[in-house]
């Protein structure tokens, strides 16, 4: 390979210096950076982050959570966490082999929006915002508006992303993911489902519902999050979901199954993942 | 952390030595590893991610070397395969896969030790469940994984079943015996050499440049300032450089494939140049900077367009389109139809399925000479030597081919891949080639299983007995003929199953396409077929109420029996005992289900089951094997052994076959592996008959040895040989006779030279395939019993149970490593295993069982000898697989009611199918 311009600062304020020049690619755990690049090897400038080890790491302040952006999927699954976080841990354990988990980077999984990204729906369903630095300063912006689309996000690019935030959910709050794919190990999800419900006096008192794999990018789902509202927390949830709920979505047809299949998968991992938290005790 | 060092420098320590080096701060810490450390025991399967052959430790953790950069292993500790052996004794961890044999072609056996290091060093006692979800991220195309998981569980001090025993000291032994692997140690200590392990220092390297269309015309810009304007690339090669004839394929008739094409392309991955130098320039294009004016046609995809009115025609002389014919008929099908109690008709289609061998097709060739090298990995060294003779134009003695360590094959390297491009660029250069592919290359350009689509119908009597049975397949051969004619053959030979009917008529068209060619694939298009066969068998069960085993048990071939090719098989046909041995854990299962259904209504199980049978060896074609086994004057035997083991074990068993056959221990026998200019034509690694051909080949070696031992001593046939050093004894009666070998002449190293040929007596089919296609066949069934999700339509395999005739099982361990891994491609077939040209050329969109899907495997081994095989034996390799898919597709239609037509049978497939049936909300 013939080599382009790489930098690997060990400071945020080099990193954001360097990219006010632009023309940099960034490079993290490199899970997503290295299969995009298996026939063709072109040189290009490559910014690796990996020297920001300040990043790395996941911090809990008096209302909310923050998981630096290079902390890895194992971090977070061996981090001791509370239990609304256990769904972004079943996703985490669903992301590749422990190889990949052992590499690649929660804000990598959101950087390359792939409409797959197993971490999308979890952090949604927590509230995510993702923080973005540049020389210019801070922004945080909500994760929902930071995915665009398929491989497209509101990231500029001079900016890179510091750190993902989770409020802390006002209510005891319980939280489940669930992943439908093709084979049990190292499989790109077909529909993945990720559920938060706070519970107060066995009612619902906030739900919060995303679906990934059925559009360019992962989707809550506020109609039947105001439907859950309020309703008894029992396994009975899982019938107030309607085909009407995930209207939204806009499925595909590709290799791994076709749109009417994947409409119909979520309904049913919807149902499954109410029914389950709506049975937790 | 260290700060950078200037230059690129970067220090780190490997296997606990520092190190410091210069290397692009993006180079792949696996290409710093191979290239720049020569520690190549880190494989590289994809480069992706995917497979997980290049599994290190970093810092502890397991990770793939191909997705690290070297910039961020400054101040790491790496851990490669390399540094688990101390002091060259294998560790528990390595010791406990030799004696699993968990270790076949070796290919992902480092990645797999990596991983379990990691997952050893947290956890010391890990169940089952444990290591399944640390070593799930490393791919195995051989094992069904099921091995690794014991010998893991074992080297944990947790008890786990069979394991080898130490090899056998006394004589007359090994036959039968769970020796651990001869070639086992190198495949664990990383030190084994694959086809992209080692090249001369100063070889130039090879890209081809493939089309990216199905179906084009092409010409050719201005090649020699496009070399001009990019520094390091040495040479073009085109179509008209190929020196002898630009053409290649598998039969001498049907040389349809070119090495490079000219000026006209049939598939998408067809080779078009070879560009030789400097690797980096090469890795530095894209196929697309060349200057070649692309002038596309519509191409035939499928079986369907390419049969279509007024479809182009693809090779000259087949207007039709159709490469060949099979053709089987015997009996009066409409006499055999109105006797029918029951009839069943239908229809089935398969895809391409990709035989995904973790080690993608390398090697190097160079000119010595007057004659070429080729030292590469491959399944069949000596129709590589033919066909590289072919292109070149030379004599074939003037052709050497030295295979290397192969990582899996499956019959996707029984076709030249690299030899022919790596010949000729070293033949015309003068200078060593070397050439890896990438795995999209490898995917795209090289051959899969054939789809299919078939239709069958057959009738039963009141009694259950089979009265016709009528077979139509066609099969897309792709672009070029390859394999095909094999799989038209084959087929018809196959299609009925391994049952008596009283009248059939089968038919096979090989038809080409625009589609990637396709070629040979562990079955030759006989697991397609036994899809189809074993539907129609379950439903006349099913009509006339009798049970499923019951109904294959009256119909199954016993000794005695006509084939509905007219041959008679009297010896070594096991296919009733296969079903008995079966048949209390069968019925026990339909118990089981019957009580777990009435609990559970959103899951659901079924039992389903799976008959077959195998010819071994080619059909109605010689294929002779020769072996032979010297005596050396320090007192060991050397095996002259050309049968290529690409993981099945042939480097073992042989050994173990002719060391009985000469009377001395099998720890005596040293081996030349195959390699053309040392060994004598043992075939090819294909068609099950390495045990069966080559077996006795080595059988008759043996004694051909032992006989000139004897007559050394003037001694009897019971006589008992000894070795003690460079002393043979050689014990009659009373009589004793010792010789010193090493005052004895020898002839180009041996002191004597035992040779031993076989050839499979067969005989022509006639223009009814009436006549005697192979001298035996294997017999087996399989039941699987699996659990479906009733609203979500995926299939979870919960067991499977295997009883494989297999004659004599010369070593019981390498016997079930074929079977589990067949099982696991089956499942593959059955589930997820989709190839769809241009769109799932890489190991994350084409999908290979996993550690998870593969469930608990019980095997019997039925022993019912074949007189022609040595001490019984027969082939194993494919039979393993042929049964899987059609007992997983009957336990699915038994859970849930939905015939499933189409493989393989992705969640949304099922789910439609039970749609259709009513079955599901
Ligand atoms: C075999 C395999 C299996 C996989 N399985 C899954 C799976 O099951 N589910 C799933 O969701 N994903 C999967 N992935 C994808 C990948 O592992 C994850 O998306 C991972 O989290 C990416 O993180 P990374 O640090 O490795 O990203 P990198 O490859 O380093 O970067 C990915 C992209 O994000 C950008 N980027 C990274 N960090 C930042 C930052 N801080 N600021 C701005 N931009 C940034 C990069 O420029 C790049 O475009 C798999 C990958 C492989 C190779
Ligand atoms: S080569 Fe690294 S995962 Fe396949
Ligand atoms: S032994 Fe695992 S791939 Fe061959």
């Amino acid at each position: 390979m013939s080599e382009g311009r790489y930098l690997r600062p060990q400071r945020l304020d080099e990193a954001v210096d360097a990219l006010k020049g632009g023309g940099w690619n960034l490079v993290a755990g490199g899970t997503d950076h290295y299969p995009a690049r298996v026939v063709e090897q072109r040189p290009e400038d490559i910014l690796d982050l990996t020297g920001l080890t300040d990043l790395r790491g996941i911090g809990e302040f008096p209302d909310h959570f923050r998981i630096g952006a290079l902390t890895r999927w194992t971090d977070l699954i061996e981090a001791p966490l509370p239990g609304w976080f256990d769904g972004l841990k079943q996703a985490a354990r669903e992301v590749g082999g422990v190889q990949i988990q052992n590499r690649g980077t929660i804000a990598g999984n959101l950087c390359n929006a792939s409409p797959a990204a197993d971490g999308v729906p979890a952090l949604l369903s927590l509230d995510a915002s993702v923080e973005l630095a540049s020389a210019g300063g801070v922004r945080i912006l909500p994760l929902a508006d930071f995915i665009l689309g398929n491989r497209k996000t509101a990231r500029r690019p001079h900016e890179l992303m510091t750190a993902i935030l989770t409020p802390k959910p006002a209510r005891p709050a319980r939280a489940r993911f669930l992943k439908l794919g093709a084979r049990r190990y190292l499989v790109i999800s077909i529909v993945m489902v990720a559920g938060l419900l706070e519970v107060e006096e066995g009612r619902v008192a906030g739900a919060r519902l995303a679906v990934g794999s059925c559009s360019a990018g992962a989707q809550r789902l506020p109609a039947l999050e105001a439907a859950l509202t309020g309703q008894p927390a029992d396994a009975g949830l899982a019938m107030l979901a309607t085909p009407e709920h995930l209207a939204g979505l806009s499925p595909i047809d590709d290799i791994r199954a076709d749109a009417g299949y994947r409409r119909d998968a979520a309904l049913i991992l919807v149902r499954r993942c109410l029914a389950d938290l709506g049975g937790l005790r | 952390m260290n700060a950078p060092l200037p230059e690129n420098r970067i220090r780190f320590t490997v296997n606990g030595e520092s190190v410091a080096l210069a290397a692009p701060p993006m180079r792949r810490l696996s290409a710093v590893l191979r290239d720049q450390l020569g520690l190549t025991g880190t494989k590289i399967g994809c480069d992706a991610g995917d497979c997980g052959a290049c599994t290190v430790l970093l810092d502890g953790r397991q990770v793939c070397a191909c997705l690290v950069p070297a910039g961020q292993i400054d101040g790491a500790e790496i851990v490669t395969v390399e540094g688990l052996a101390r002091d060259g004794a294998l560790n528990a961890l390595q010791a406990a896969f030799h004696r699993h044999g968990a270790a076949q072609c070796g290919i992902c056996t480092p990645g797999m030790l990596m991983a379990a290091t990691e997952l050893l060093a947290k956890n010391r006692q890990p169940d089952r469940t444990k290591i399944e979800d640390a070593l799930g991220g490393v791919l195995c195309r051989c094992t069904g994984y099921r091995k690794i998981v014991d010998a893991v569980l074992d080297a944990g001090g947790i008890a786990a079943p069979a394991t080898a025993e130490p090899v056998i000291a006394e004589a007359g032994g090994a036959v039968g015996a769970r020796i651990p692997r001869k070639d086992g140690v190198a495949k664990l200590t990383g030190a084994e050499k694959f086809g992209a392990d080692a090249a001369p220092a100063d070889s130039l390297w090879l890209r081809a440049v493939r089309s990216p269309h199905a179906h084009a015309r092409f010409t050719l810009g201005d090649l020699a300032a496009f070399a001009a304007a990019h520094p390091g690339i040495e040479r073009i090669f085109t179509a008209r450089d190929v020196p002898g004839s630009n053409s290649f394929g598998i039969y001498p008739d049907l040389k349809d494939q070119p090495v490079l094409a000219d000026g006209y392309v049939r598939f998408r991955g067809e080779a078009v140049l070879a560009l030789v130098g400097d690797r980096a320039a090469l890795a530095n294009l894209a196929d697309a900077d060349l200057p070649i004016a692309w002038d596309i046609l519509p191409p035939l995809s499928g079986t369907v367009a390419a049969m279509a009115e007024g479809a182009p025609v693809l090779h000259p002389g087949k207007a039709d389109n159709v490469l060949i014919r099979g053709h089987v008929a015997r009996g009066d099908l409409a006499a055999g139809f109105a006797k029918a109690a029951a009839r069943t008709s239908g229809r089935f289609e398969t895809g391409f399925v990709e035989h995904a061998y973790i080690e993608p097709e390398a090697g190097y060739a160079r000119r010595v000479g007057a004659r070429i090298e080729i030292v590469a990995c491959t399944q069949t060294p000596y129709m590589d030597r033919d066909e590289v003779a072919h292109v070149l134009g030379i004599a074939k003695e003037a052709v050497r081919i030295v295979p290397t360590a192969t990582g899996g094959g499956f019959g996707g390297k029984l076709d030249m891949s690299v030899q022919p491009l790596l010949a000729t660029a070293a033949w015309l250069l003068n200078r060593p080639v070397r050439m890896i592919y990438h795995r999209p290359e490898s995917m795209a350009s090289t051959t899969k299983r054939h789809p299919a689509r078939i239709e069958v119908e057959a009738a039963a009597d009141a009694e259950g007995r089979l009265t016709a049975f009528r077979f139509q397949g066609d099969f897309n051969t792709g672009a070029y003929a390859s394999w095909g004619p094999t799989v038209a053959n084959r087929v018809p030979v196959h299609a009925t199953g391994p049952y008596k009917v009283g009248s059939a008529l089968c038919d096979s068209r090989a038809i080409y396409t625009n589609d990637t060619p396709a070629g040979a694939f562990r079955g030759f298009g006989v697991p397609q077929a036994a899809i189809a066969h074993e539907a129609a068998m379950d439903d006349l069960a099913l009509q006339l109420g009798i049970d499923r085993l019951e109904f294959r048990y009256i119909n199954a071939l016993r000794p005695g029996d006509a084939t509905h090719c007219g041959q008679v098989i009297e010896q070594s046909v096991g296919m009733a005992a296969c079903l008995e041995t079966l048949r209390p854990r069968w019925r026990q299962l339909i118990a089981e289900n019957i009580a777990f259904n009435a609990q559970n209504s959103d899951r659901r199980r079924g039992v389903g089951i799976g008959c077959m049978w195998y010819g071994c060896g080619n059909t109605s074609m010689s294929n002779p094997s020769t072996m032979r086994l010297g005596l050396k004057p320090d007192g060991r035997l050397v095996l002259y052994n050309g049968a290529h083991d690409i993981g099945q074990g042939s480097y073992t068993i042989m050994a173990q076959i002719a060391a009985d056959a000469v009377g001395l221990p099998v720890d005596l026998v040293d081996q030349v592996h195959a390699d053309t200019d040392l060994t004598a034509d043992a075939g090819k690694t294909s068609a099950s008959r390495q045990t069966f051909v080559s077996g006795k080949a080595a059988e008759l070696a043996g004694l051909d040895l032992r006989a000139a031992l004897l007559r050394l001593a003037n001694a009897g046939p019971d006589a008992v040989l000894a070795l003690d050093g460079p002393v043979l004894t050689i014990t009659d009666g009373a009589d004793v006779r010792r010789l010193d070998l090493r005052e004895m002449s020898t002839t180009e190293g041996d002191v004597l030279l035992g040779e031993g040929t076989f050839d499979p007596p067969t005989t022509p089919l006639d223009e009814n395939g009436q006549g005697v296609p192979y001298a035996t066949y294997a017999f087996a069934a399989q039941i699987a019993q699996v659990e479906v999700d009733m609203e979500l339509g995926t299939v979870k395999p919960l067991l499977i149970a295997a009883a494989h005739d297999v004659g004599r099982s010369i070593n019981p361990m390498l016997v079930e490593g074929q079977i589990q891994g067949g099982i696991a491609q089956g499942i593959g077939l059955a589930l997820m295993e989709e190839f769809i040209p241009g769109r799932t050329e890489n190991l994350h969109d084409y999908l290979i069982p996993t550690f998870g899907d593969v469930p608990d495997i019980e095997m019997h081994l039925i022993e019912d000898a074949e007189p022609l095989g040595p001490y019984g034996a027969k082939g194993i390799g494919e039979p393993a697989l042929v049964p899987t898919a059609p007992a997983i597709l009957g336990a699915i239609r038994d859970a849930t009611g939905a015939v499933i037509r189409q493989v393989p049978a992705l969640p949304h497939r099922v789910r439609k199918a039970m749609l259709e049936q009513g079955r599901t909300p």
